[in-house]
């Protein structure tokens, strides 16, 4: 019981600390594995591995995995609950501010600035996929030669699937699961 | 909304975002090409501009950007319960799906076919956000002024490791202190071209303006 509180606790400041989204919250993981001795720097190695290769929001899956590691199936539900509440409570509040303000003329303003900077965020992190994805920096490093910068095969694949994605307007998924079976097929 | 609603709304709230969290790889931005084509295109619950200030602000406060974004939209619709029915069909995949994980497979990433299945998928989810983000530019970006917050957001995060919070806090100053200036010369671009047509197209009085605003931009 005493776990399962302090696994909530835990997982709690670590939803209400962490701005930001998925790998923010990764420097109070390993301050966390520190503190309690829960997991080591390996164990977070792996959790980031297990978290990127599997659906869903990386902060949730690393909070389950190191649940479930910890107290077992209810530990994993127990630490996800801590983590989401702070921002759920949070949200709620801000969300009830926003509509009573939202027609107010600074709230425009402000938002007017705000669109474009979230475009531009998002942006950065589609850039930041892409690099991890279609470029093979280690190899370019070893031998300096432009054609080893870029993973050829997965760039071609890019951009079979763009054109097919304006073309035909498919759900996401189809994209993604087509992706994944030419991924092992090809052995990309 | 009436009360008798409610039940049915609550269910497809958890089961869209179940669906959601369930199909999405690498996080909240990945998120988004799905959230545009269910939540806006199919079903017009919200809008792009909506979505795009939902993630604007889940930059900037505490949490997960996925779990912020899912409460304000199923807040949006269905009152509180709908925040936390919607965050929570947005966590559960995971939840089940990393407790089989962590029951039956100790090596799952470093299998052979997971590593060739993600190769694949990282490239298909770029290539979603890149779709993505070109649809949110053309609603987000209505004049020079905008395209300056977004080409200086992009570069500053890209290149530096300025936290995204004072990127967010700094583009609202921007907005508040740009917004007045590009309203002036909007204005005065309405009453040159007041020809008695109606400016109907908001996209062509825009680009209109952002001329205007490019010319005057020159001048100063």
């Amino acid at each position: 019981m005493i776990l399962y509180l302090r696994l909530w606790f835990e997982f709690f400041k670590v939803g209400l600390f962490s701005v930001g989204g998925g790998l923010a919250t990764l420097p109070f993981l390993s301050d966390m594995g520190q503190r309690t001795g829960w997991f080591s720097a390996n164990d977070i190695a792996d959790m980031i591995a297990v978290s990127e290769s599997t659906p869903g929001p990386m902060g949730i899956n690393m909070a389950t995995y190191v649940g479930n590691k910890m107290a077992g199936i209810l530990g994993g539900i127990v630490a996800t609950l801590g983590e989401i509440a702070p921002a759920i409570i949070l949200i709620l509040i801000i969300a009830r501010i926003l509509k009573q303000f939202k027609e107010a003329k600074v709230v425009q303003n402000i938002f007017y600035g705000l669109r474009p900077a979230s475009t531009g965020l998002i942006a950065a992190a589609g850039i930041g996929v892409a690099k991890i994805a279609l470029l093979r920096l280690d190899l370019f490093h070893k031998t300096g030669a432009f054609m080893d910068l870029l993973n050829w095969k997965l760039v071609l694949l890019a951009a079979v699937i763009y054109i097919t994605l304006v073309k035909f307007r498919k759900h996401p998924v189809l994209y993604i699961a087509a992706a994944a079976a030419v991924g092992i097929i090809f052995r990309l | 909304m009436e009360k008798n609603r409610h039940m049915p709304i609550l269910l497809e709230l958890y089961l869209l975002f179940a669906e959601i969290g369930g199909t999405t790889f690498g996080g909240g931005y990945a998120m988004l090409p799905i959230l545009q084509r269910e939540l806006v295109e199919k079903r017009h619950w919200t809008t792009e501009e909506d979505l795009m200030d939902y993630y604007a602000i889940g930059q900037c406060t505490p949490g997960i950007i996925a779990v912020n974004t899912a409460t304000f939209i199923g807040n949006s619709k269905a009152g509180w319960l709908g925040g936390l029915v919607a965050t929570l069909g947005v966590v559960s995949p995971s939840v089940v799906i990393i407790t089989l994980i962590t029951m039956f497979l100790t090596n799952f990433a470093d299998l052979a076919v997971v590593k060739y299945a993600f190769d694949g998928i990282r490239a298909a989810v770029c290539v979603l956000i890149l779709d993505a983000v070109i649809k949110l530019g053309k609603k987000s970006i209505k004049d020079k002024w905008c395209w300056i917050i977004f080409l200086a957001v992009l570069m500053v995060s890209l290149l530096t490791d300025v936290s995204p919070i004072w990127l967010v806090i700094l583009s609202g100053v921007a907005g508040c202190l740009l917004k007045p200036v590009a309203d002036r010369s909007a204005d005065k671009k309405e009453r040159i071209s007041a020809s008695g047509k109606v400016d109907g197209d908001a996209t062509g009085g825009d680009a209109a303006g952002a001329d205007r605003n490019s010319e005057k931009g020159g001048k100063a």
